[in-house]
């Protein structure tokens, strides 16, 4: 996998050399964005491009900006300067049709958000059929597949109450692989769960890593950052402050990693 | 003016007046009424419990209208005249007794559990307990309701119309009779219940949010 | 002084309170879906309409509730009379009932919808549903099956209210009690005889009413756990 960066912001360090530009176009590209809540200034100048396939990491501090940036990829938040380009389509311009741009960049949220009234196949196919207007039939025969890679092929008929956190999570997961999109964002998915419960839900991140899938990861777990994910992006006050392969973690450039990953956070 | 004489509105206004002693004598009556059903429907004794919930949902299932002709004929049994002012009352004090035991039972029963173990804790006997710590605390958590149930209380007055009692709904029906401006009588009747009820109402809403902030 | 009870009336006069039975029963249940349906409506234009929907909501809503039923019959019905508009007392009482149902029902509904947890809409937006197609099949269901108590509990409400209708001419159980007892003189059992039934039938619309949640609700059919 390659890094492509642009001529990098000043203060970002780049634990990687940019080398020959990959054949596909990135799917997600960060051009100087910058965000505010109000007054206050979150995302303060952002550079990223993540390529097909490529698994990228954010990792910081709360309010270092990494959820926000995570929420502008599909249009959750919205960029206030610079430019945005997810799947082809200008962000930055707000004229994006956002629910066309969702069927490809799916989303995962730390309080997994399953509809509780609705069975877990259930759950899973409501998009797809209302959206895609998939068939019953073609529904079923989603579901299976997708609670298969997810390994909750039994649970089909459960209600979400009736499971753990982590089997939650993992239905979250599905619901968003069942729409086949291109890219999928995962905010903090494992922050919420208790401890002996987050190594399912992440061998099903790793999983999906493996096979292909482009994905970008808000999370607080070093270990699973670093052997999962192609790129680490450490965000401070709202810029990118040092990026490159899982190792950088080992040998932090910048005092604010270092103080970071010291701290064990 | 409005195409009402004077007399007319005047005469609307008195039927206001006797609208809010009918609301006063409810809601007096009523309180007396559901104080102590309130104390039963939370007490320990199940039988006591069973009963007040007995005659609580008793109330509740029977329409207003149907307890006022139940009170007039009844009461009428012994040979007395009965005013009808006398059989609203009564009405009205079933009626709002029995709502009113329901929400105050609720008031007690939402003071936390945490509050009658902190009263054992400081060996005040469960009287004690009870009229020192949890009382206090119900009433302020029975101010929103209560206000609310006021509401309710002014509305359904309007029901003694059946029983001929001399209310606003009744004194408007009468001038609607001879005068035949439905529109006219009627909106005034409503503004008047408007102005009387909208007021408590959003007091209810301003102590429902003060009480949940504090 | 002893009173004699005496309820002969009742083997005369079975047929009429059937008859009034029935036309109560039919006028509660004639308007307890578009009420709700009107009242649903209303809560979400409340929510998430322009603010000019919003406004006519709120002043139809607090308009309403702080008003006496009574007085919006008789100046429903005999104003329509005024106008010229012929409608029998039957539906024009059903009207007014859906128009008042309507009231409580939306604020209800309102309280039902809000206690959703946001996160939820925000999933499914996130999952490209339009805001209608998350409106009816992630929003609607739970906000019914949260309120369902306070919903059944208006619609008995609204089904003792039918009682005030013969002040209209609608025939009803009340105004049938009242045409008997002015019969038989017999005004103390008739009555009882009354509110006996209107206690039955509340029983039975409440238990069927939550027998449609059992049907409707399958999660809670098949789990018994509130949402």
């Amino acid at each position: 996998m390659t890094l492509q960066m642009r001529a990098p912001a000043p203060s970002a360090v780049l634990h990687e050399s940019p080398s020959m530009t990959s054949p596909a176009a990135p799917l997600v590209r960060f051009r100087d964005v910058r965000k505010n809540f109000g007054s206050l200034a979150v995302l303060k100048g952002i550079d990223l491009d993540v390529a097909p396939g490529q698994v990228v990491a954010l990792i910081g501090r709360s309010g270092s900006g990494k959820s926000t940036a995570l929420r502008c990829v599909n249009g959750l938040e919205k960029v206030d300067g610079g430019e945005l380009t997810v799947c082809g389509r200008a962000l930055h311009s707000g004229t994006v049709d956002l629910r066309e741009l969702r069927q490809d960049v799916g989303i995962v949220f730390q309080s997994y958000n399953l509809f509780p009234h609705l069975t877990v196949e259930q759950n899973v196919t409501l998009a797809p059929r209302k959206v895609k207007r998939i068939s019953k039939a073609e529904a079923r025969d989603l579901a299976v597949e997708v609670l298969a890679q997810v390994g909750l092929a039994d649970k089909a008929q459960s209600y979400p109450e009736q499971l753990s956190g982590g089997q939650q999570q993992r239905v979250a997961i599905a619901r968003s692989l069942a729409m086949h999109p291109k890219l999928i964002l995962f905010d903090e998915v494992t922050s919420a769960l208790d401890p002996e419960l987050t190594g399912e839900v992440l061998k099903v991140i790793e999983r999906l890593a493996k096979g292909g899938m482009t994905m970008m990861l808000v999370t607080h777990e070093m270990a699973f950052a670093r052997s999962v994910a192609h790129t680490v992006v450490f965000m401070h006050q709202g810029k990118i402050w040092e990026s490159g392969k899982g190792e950088m973690l080992a040998n932090p450039q910048t005092v604010e990693l270092r103080q970071f990953v010291g701290n064990g956070l | 003016m409005l195409g009402l004489t004077i007399e007319q509105i005047a005469y609307l206004f008195r039927g206001a007046g006797w609208t809010i002693v009918l609301s006063l004598l409810g809601f007096v009556g009523g309180t007396l009424l559901g104080l102590p059903i309130a104390l039963a429907r939370s007490a320990h004794s199940k039988l006591a419990r069973a009963l007040s919930g007995a005659l609580v949902q008793l109330v509740q299932g029977i329409p207003l209208p149907v307890i006022m002709f139940v009170v007039y004929f009844g009461i009428s049994i012994g040979g007395f005249d009965v005013p009808a002012l006398v059989a609203a009352g009564v009405a009205m004090t079933l009626y709002a007794g029995a709502y009113l035991g329901e929400i105050w039972k609720g008031c007690i029963l939402a003071v936390p559990r945490t509050q009658w173990e902190a009263g054992e804790c400081l060996a005040l006997t469960s009287t004690q307990r009870f009229i020192f710590v949890i009382l206090p605390q119900a009433l302020r958590i029975a101010v929103p309701p209560t206000v609310g149930f006021l509401v309710q209380i002014v509305k359904n007055t309007s029901y003694s119309v059946v029983i001929n009692f001399f209310d606003l709904t009744y004194s408007a029906k009468v001038i609607n009779n001879s005068t035949f401006k439905p529109f006219t009588v009627f909106t005034i009747a409503a503004l008047i219940y408007f102005a009387i009820c909208f007021p408590m109402s959003l007091l209810a809403s301003r102590f429902e949010r003060r009480l949940h902030r504090g | 002084m002893s009173y004699e009870f005496d309820f002969s009336f009742l083997d005369e006069y079975l047929p009429d309170l059937w008859h009034g039975i029935w036309l109560t029963l039919g006028m509660t249940t004639a308007s307890i879906l578009p009420g709700f349906a009107l009242g649903t409506l209303c809560a979400v234009g409340r929510l998430y309409g322009p603010p000019w929907v919003r406004r006519a909501v709120v002043i139809y809503v607090e308009g309403i509730r702080n008003t006496p039923l009574i007085i919006q019959v008789f100046w429903l019905f005999f104003g329509l009379a005024v106008l010229q508009v012929r409608i029998g007392p039957f539906p024009a009482a059903v009207i007014a009932l859906v128009i008042n149902v309507g009231a409580y029902t939306a604020e209800i509904m309102r309280a039902g919808f809000m206690s959703i947890p946001k996160g939820q809409i925000e999933a499914a937006s996130c999952l490209a549903l339009k805001p209608s197609q998350a409106l009816w099949s992630v929003q609607l269901p739970q906000a019914v099956e949260r309120v369902y108590p306070a919903l059944v509990s208006q619609f008995v409400l609204m089904m003792l209210a039918t009682s005030i209708m013969s002040q209209i001419s609608a025939e009803e159980l009340t105004g049938v009690a009242y045409m008997i007892q002015s019969f038989t003189f017999r005004g103390f059992e008739v009555y009882l005889v009354i509110a006996v039934i209107y206690l039955v039938m509340a029983s039975l619309l409440r238990l069927t009413l939550l027998g449609v949640a059992q049907v409707s609700f399958p999660r809670r059919r098949r789990l018994g756990t509130p949402l």
